[in-house]
């Protein structure tokens, strides 16, 4: 145990730094790290070299590589490089490595080196070409910086919404600025950049100089200056050997320190944690790394060879030919109980579970003093949380062992803290291993989440680890597993030496019906390798119809797309495809398709009846659907004519229509409306008044009313309105008229083929009795009772019902006696009654 | 004289909340989001508003499309600007957007959508307030309101758990069935593990019964409804305004056959003085209490009942005449296919009479479809030449229905034309009885025993059996499937009904193993009308409920009746 603080390194009085490695690098780098543009992705990303850049100026001939590796050192991708030299390597937030060039083109490869977009700078960075860039990340994502040859900035604060932003002049810059950043506050993105020994910042709308508080006089120019992860400090590193280190903001002073060395620094990069007891900035020259901070002394190493810093959220990894270490100050948790002498309850509870194990009495000692303070709680909490911080799985084991020791003595300790612990630890082990290599401290996965994990671990193509993962963790499926499975499928259809059948039977075997898998994401993707065969056998295992379509419509099967949208019952997203197969094919082939999908049809047809009235023709001219054709142009001869002529003719059309489909009661009926059409124009001509679009009944009753009985008849005549019609129109048109007179000779023209009764009721409707008994009694038999009753005569209805011995009838008129006046009448049908009864 | 259910009847689930649930959307919709202050009936006129902004809440079709375009374009001829904003319940389609494109105003308008499918019109009443699904399904065959449909069932299927039993018949049905089967499926392990709350769903498409929905209406209710047109539970005529189910009155006669309402109301009258004439011999306190307590509730009883009964009066006006009685007997005697003579020269001289013609057509349609014959007479130059085309309608939705396709068809029209021209119209009716030989009416009326057997008089007063909506006359076709497979709990033994309504692919049954579902929720049915259900059928199936300790909940597309069918056929000048 005394050995374990021996890599421990005070800085001041409060904090110690710790080096310690994570891999031995096995990469055969052919290069020294300083000929190469480096780049490595934060939270233990990846490492992208590209060797022989240009600047070196060498035989222009040898094209470049672009090698990229794990953190541990496995390669993973390594292209030649065949566009233009580059400036500058960063990786984005998303893992793709964004590649500047000197003509502002920015290339980006994802993690295997595929290539995965190109977006340019704009045209003044073309122009004046890309002196300097930096790959910076905001909280939108990852942000370009550039300087160019004119000493102008551009940035973009996110790659993947690309606005291009041109950052003022700075006055009277001359010569490239020794040094400068990109820097983040309040979701804004400045430059600072130092000339000689002035500060300016940039912002998108002016340039102002910035003085550090508290800066040591004799500054004539600042060599290096470095930004905290987190975007919160600054350091900056002057030609005296002086650091100043404060906040970003530059209103406030953290401390300064003075390093005696003038020679600029290759790296200088902040190493501090959330939380830090005492922040620090390290330092890198040629052979020499300094860890410096608010203590009079700094914290020095050799370095053996050419390494690079990474800074992390919680340290700095430093990477060089033969290893790979991560530096940062000592945890609250680990310090507190691994200190020399120290007694926290955490200490003395580790102490306690070795001597139980050593089955030594003192355990019991150890955990009565913990127990007397009452802080046995405190004690396993602090376990708990070092654990989490080694790095060792054997020391990451015992402090977890006392812990659960501890827990034993404990009633009540919620038992979640120990148990994410023990499953954390199990993950982060797991992706730390030198073939996975990510090498993430606990902290930075807590700040990652295990979704970006999963994501990232997608990314490698580590499906099965991942999958264990998401399993051991138990997450849901939709998050999980299933997630996971499409990225798999995703990739296994760009694996191109695999036949189709192949690949398709792969995936469903695979992902069944795994909720949450879209089969119709995995189709487009490989659709998007040129697979259109494989993407359609993929979308047969689409569940959901509708989702098949967008896909298919891409791929140019419009017909299947039409045929899965109609059996979606999305009626939205058949008429997405409607508007394509009718710009895609010609008219005819349109029609063909739709005349075998009678739902798209009907659809289509509400459309053009609405908007395209001349295509809904079409339609059925090619169907050859007289029937449709004739209502059409039924429809169009009082809808869309005005003229009396075009109306006509539409209807002729009509009628040669419905010859056509063989509907002989409908043609005839078209002609009649023809005929009577002009006959109504004729009768306005004539009479004057309105006639034009009235019914025949109503053209007929009008003339009645307005006293032209001969032209009535007339038109009776010519369109053989059935007599029964007739009588019933002529009835009620002249009791309207009140023409009683005409109404009695009409009576007698020759017998009613209605009867009499009608006539009884039309006199009572316009409340004449006097007329309506005249017609009572041509009433015929079987109606003569009611025929009476209705003009009121109850004695004689009465008479008529005995006569005819109708109990029916006997009844009706028994229900009409009323009041006194009828009561010999009641009296004389209930005789009758029992008079019949009796027979 | 109301009947109450059976004590073990179940709980009906509370829909109130669906209604507080729409109210709260929109005036969410309306005041927060879209900041609309005055509001106006979208009528085919110019808007008459200054403001800045016209905001429109409308049902996604392209009439309504045109219209807003022309508003909008009117405005841009005027050199006005102002912001307009659509609002597409209970969606937006992409038709719409298509023809705002095409009018040019796509740029000027936003869009918004209204999720809102279910308006509760009555305890155990929901509608979807869709009357235009009738046309647009059964008549156009668009299919864009089956997913309204589908998105409704999966509102009620997340409030109040899955349905362990399904049954359905008719193509939509069938359809809007799977599709909201499909949609549960996915969005799985929403409704997962709940507790069924309603036992069955039972689904039927309007053109599966056609019969019932033709026939005049004699329960209170229906009459109502077809005198005066009850409008999303409002009424008008002399009930204007007031909410139909409004007051314990209307709860007791609603569902009462007409005969009887009459007596109840005047008897309701007697029993109403009585409470006011308590009030003599009344001390001070005690009319005090009487005067705090009683008296509103009394005068609020007073004024509904006072309503009811101008109601009455006013149906009494227009249906105890002769021709209403005449009407009904002519409606039975095509119901039972007897006289059909008769009822055919009573059709006749309907026409001739040119009383409606949407009278007539319900006539002729309801005489088609009962014999299963073709009644097409020389309507349209006596009615107009859209008529034609009404027809064609009718005849598409299959509300005139023909015998067999292609030339019997034809054969039967001119024989039938020819003998409407000849004035021998008498022999129309032989021409008819010949016609009338494998009537699938008549056969489905045998099987499901739809025509009583009457022994005496139906008293009305005292129901036997569904008929009892139509004066004992007639058990609707609807509900008797419903009861049918209800009891048998699928549709074993009605192969042959099945087959002769022509939906031998679309009926369906399903079963989810749910030892869940408690025996309370087992008696709870939702019955969902697509293309619309009458109160008749409303009225039947309650009665139906109270006699077999079932309670059931409808859900329709609209509350329908014959006068909204026809109209809803008919071609109209715009």
């Amino acid at each position: 145990m005394d050995c374990y603080t021996a890599n421990w390194n005070p800085l001041g009085d409060s904090a110690f730094y710790r080096k310690y490695e994570l891999y031995s690098m096995d990469w055969d780098l052919k290069e020294e790290l300083r000929d190469c543009l480096v780049a490595a992705a934060p939270y233990g990303g990846p490492i992208a070299l590209l060797r022989n850049p240009w600047r070196k100026e060498k035989a222009a001939s040898v094209r470049p590589v672009l090698d990229i590796y794990s953190a541990s050192g496995i390669p993973l991708a390594s292209l030649l490089w065949k566009s233009g030299p580059v400036v500058s390597l960063g990786w984005s937030a998303e893992e793709e490595l964004l590649c500047v060039q000197e003509d502002g083109a920015v290339l980006v490869y994802g993690l295997h080196g595929d290539f995965r977009r190109h977006f340019s700078m704009g045209n003044e960075v073309l122009q004046n070409r890309v002196l300097d860039a930096r790959i910076f990340h905001t909280e939108f994502g990852s942000g370009v910086a550039i300087l160019t040859g004119a000493h102008r900035f551009t940035l973009s604060a996110n790659v993947g919404d690309l606005k291009l932003r041109r950052m003022p002049e700075v006055p009277g810059l001359q010569s490239a600025p020794s040094c400068w950043t990109a820097l983040c506050q309040d979701r804004v993105a400045h430059i600072l950049l130092a000339v000689g020994p002035d500060l300016y910042l940039l912002d998108h709308a002016a340039c102002s100089a910035v003085t550090p508080p508290g800066l040591a006089p004799g500054v004539s120019s600042f060599l290096q200056m470095a930004v905290s992860f987190t975007y919160r400090h600054l350091a900056l590193f002057t030609d005296t050997g002086y650091i100043w280190m404060g906040t970003a903001s530059l209103k406030e002073k953290l401390c300064e320190f003075n390093c005696n060395i003038r020679a600029p620094p290759k790296q200088m990069v902040w190493c501090s944690r959330p939380r830090s007891k005492e922040r620090a900035v390290v330092v890198a020259w040629e052979r020499r790394l300094m860890v410096v901070g608010d203590a009079s002394e700094s914290i020095q190493f050799v370095l053996d060879e050419d390494s690079y810093l990474v800074p992390e959220l919680d340290g700095v990894r430093i990477f060089s030919r033969s290893t790979h270490e991560f530096l940062h100050e000592v945890p609250a948790a680990s310090e507190e109980i691994f200190k020399i002498a120290s007694m926290a309850p955490g200490a003395l509870l580790l102490e306690a579970q070795k001597e139980y194990e050593k089955e030594s009495q003192k355990a019991d000692e150890y955990l009565r003093e913990i127990q007397e303070l009452g802080q046995l709680t405190q004690a396993v909490q602090q376990c708990i949380e070092a654990a989490g911080h080694e790095h060792q799985p054997d020391m990451q084991k015992s402090l977890l062992r006392a812990a659960s020791f501890g827990k034993c003595f404990l009633d009540r300790f919620p038992p979640d803290s120990f148990v994410h612990m023990c499953q954390d630890l199990r993950v982060l082990n797991a992706v730390r291993d030198y073939h996975i290599g990510i090498p993430l401290t606990y902290s930075q996965y807590k700040q990652l989440t295990i979704q970006v994990l999963l994501d990232r671990l997608v990314l490698r193509r580590l499906y099965p680890l991942a999958i264990q993962i998401c399993e051991y963790l138990r997450l849901p499926e939709v998050q999980g597993v299933s997630r996971i499975l499409a990225h798999w499928a995703c990739y296994k259809v760009q694996q191109k030496d695999v036949s189709d059948e192949d690949v398709a039977r792969a995936i469903n075997q695979k992902l069944g019906d795994t909720p949450g898998v879209s089969y119709s994401d995995i189709a487009a993707r490989a659709y998007g390798c040129g697979r259109t065969e494989l993407a359609i056998k993929l979308l047969e295992y689409e569940p959901r119809s509708g989702e098949q379509v967008p896909l298919l419509l891409k791929m140019k099967r419009s017909k299947l797309a039409l045929s899965k949208a109609i059996e979606s019952g999305d009626t939205d997203l058949v008429f997405t495809v409607l508007l394509h197969l009718k710009n895609e094919l010609n008219r005819g082939d349109f029609f063909m398709t739709l005349r075998n999908q009678p739902m798209a049809l009907s659809l289509y047809r509400q459309f053009c009846k609405h908007q395209e009235l001349e295509t809904l023709k079409d339609l059925y001219n090619q169907d050859d659907n007289h029937q449709e054709l004739g209502s059409f142009h039924i429809r169009a001869s009082y809808a869309a004519e005005e003229r009396i002529e075009g109306r006509v003719a539409a209807l002729q059309t009509a009628a040669d229509a419905f010859y056509k489909a063989k509907n002989e009661f409908a043609a005839k009926a078209t002609e009649d409306q023809m005929r009577l059409l002009r006959l109504q124009r004729r009768l306005e001509d004539e009479l004057g008044g309105q006639f034009l679009d009235l019914s025949l009944h109503d053209t007929v009753t009008t003339l009645i009313l307005g006293g032209h009985n001969k032209r009535a008849e007339q038109l009776a005549r010519d369109f053989r309105i059935p007599d029964k019609r007739l009588w019933w129109l002529k009835l009620t048109a002249l009791a309207d008229l009140e023409d009683w007179e005409e109404l009695e000779k009409f009576s007698k023209s020759k017998k009613s083929p209605i009867g009499y009764l009608p006539f009884v009721e039309i006199c009572m409707k316009q409340h004449n009795k006097y007329e309506a008994k005249k017609y009572a009694s041509r009433v015929g038999p079987e109606q003569k009772v009611k025929a009476l009753l209705l003009v009121g005569d109850v004695a004689q209805a009465a008479d008529v019902a005995i006569e005819h011995r109708n109990e029916a009838e006997l009844s009706l008129v028994l229900s009409h006696c009323t009041g006194a006046t009828d009561g010999a009448t009641a009296d004389k049908i209930q005789r009758a009654r029992a008079q019949a009864q009796k027979k | 004289m109301a009947f109450p259910h059976r004590p073990d009847a179940p709980e009906l689930p509370d829909f109130s909340m669906l209604k507080r649930l729409a109210r709260d959307q929109l005036i969410y919709l309306l005041e927060q989001q879209h900041e609309v202050d005055k509001l106006y009936k979208v009528e085919n006129k110019p808007a008459l508003s200054s403001s800045e902004q016209l905001c429109f809440l409308v049902r996604p079709r392209i009439k309504n499309m045109r219209y807003i375009a022309s508003l909008v374009n009117a405005d841009k001829l005027a050199g006005r600007t102002r912001k307009y904003k659509v609002i597409f319940s209970p969606q937006k389609f992409y038709a719409c957007e298509m023809v705002l494109e095409e009018e040019g105003i796509y740029g000027d308008v936003s869009c918004d959508e209204w999720a809102f499918s279910l308006l509760p019109l009555d305890v155990d009443l929901l509608s979807m307030e869709l009357p235009e699904f009738f046309r647009d399904y059964f008549l156009e065959g668009d299919q864009c309101w089956i997913n309204t449909v589908v998105q409704a069932l999966h509102l009620l299927s997340t409030l109040y758990g899955p349905f362990p039993n399904c049954y359905g018949i008719g193509r939509c049905a069938k359809m809007a069935y799977e599709l909201w089967r499909n949609l549960e499926e996915e969005e799985d392990g929403e409704t997962k593990g709940r507790r069924p709350e309603i036992g069955h769903i039972f689904l039927l498409d309007r053109d599966v019964d056609f019969v019932t929905a033709l026939c005049s209406q004699v329960v209170y209710e229906g009459l109502v409804d077809d005198t005066f047109r009850i409008k999303c539970g409002k009424c008008h005529g002399p009930l204007l305004g007031t909410s139909h189910m409004a007051g314990l009155v209307f709860n007791e006669i609603r569902n009462e056959h007409f005969s009887n309402v009459f007596g109840f109301l005047s008897q309701k009258a007697r029993n109403l003085q009585a409470q006011y004439d308590r009030r003599r011999g009344m001390d001070i306190k005690q009319m005090k209490n009487f005067v705090s307590q009683e008296l509103k509730g009394l005068k609020q009883e007073h004024r509904l009942l006072s309503l009811h009964i101008g109601a009455c009066e006013s149906i009494m006006k227009k249906k105890t005449k002769q021709d209403f009685q005449e009407l009904i007997k002519t409606e039975h005697a095509l119901l039972e296919g007897f006289n059909i003579r008769e009822s055919t020269s009573y059709i006749e001289e309907h026409i001739d009479r040119q009383v409606s013609p949407i009278e007539s057509l319900r006539l002729m349609c309801l005489l088609s479809i009962t014999e299963n014959g073709d009644a097409r007479c020389s309507l349209d130059t006596h009615y107009g030449p859209e008529h034609l085309l009404t027809f064609s309608n009718l005849r598409r939705a299959g509300l005139l229905t023909e015998q067999a396709p292609g030339d019997t068809l034809t054969a039967v029209e001119s024989k039938v034309s020819k003998l409407v021209t000849d004035k021998a119209a008498g022999k129309i009716t032989d021409a008819f009885s010949s016609l009338a030989k494998r009537s699938n009416f008549r056969a489905i009326s045998k099987k499901l025993n739809l025509i009583p057997r009457v022994d005496g008089e139906y008293d009305l007063k005292v129901p036997r059996d569904m008929a009892y909506v139509f004066s004992g006359a007639y058990v609707p076709l609807s509900c008797r499937i419903i009861e049918q497979v209800l009891e048998r709990r699928s549709w074993q033994g009605l192969d042959e009904v099945v087959r002769l309504l022509n939906c031998s692919d679309f009926a369906f049954t399903d079963m989810t193993k749910e030892d869940k579902a408690s025996s309370e929720s087992l008696r709870l049915i939702l019955v969902v009308f697509l293309g619309g259900c009458t109160f008749s059928e409303i009225s039947a199936l309650r009665f139906l409920g109270r006699e077999k300790g079932y309670r059931f909940i409808f859900l329709t597309t609209a509350v329908t009746n014959s006068a909204r069918l026809m109209e809803a056929m008919s071609e109209v000048k715009a």
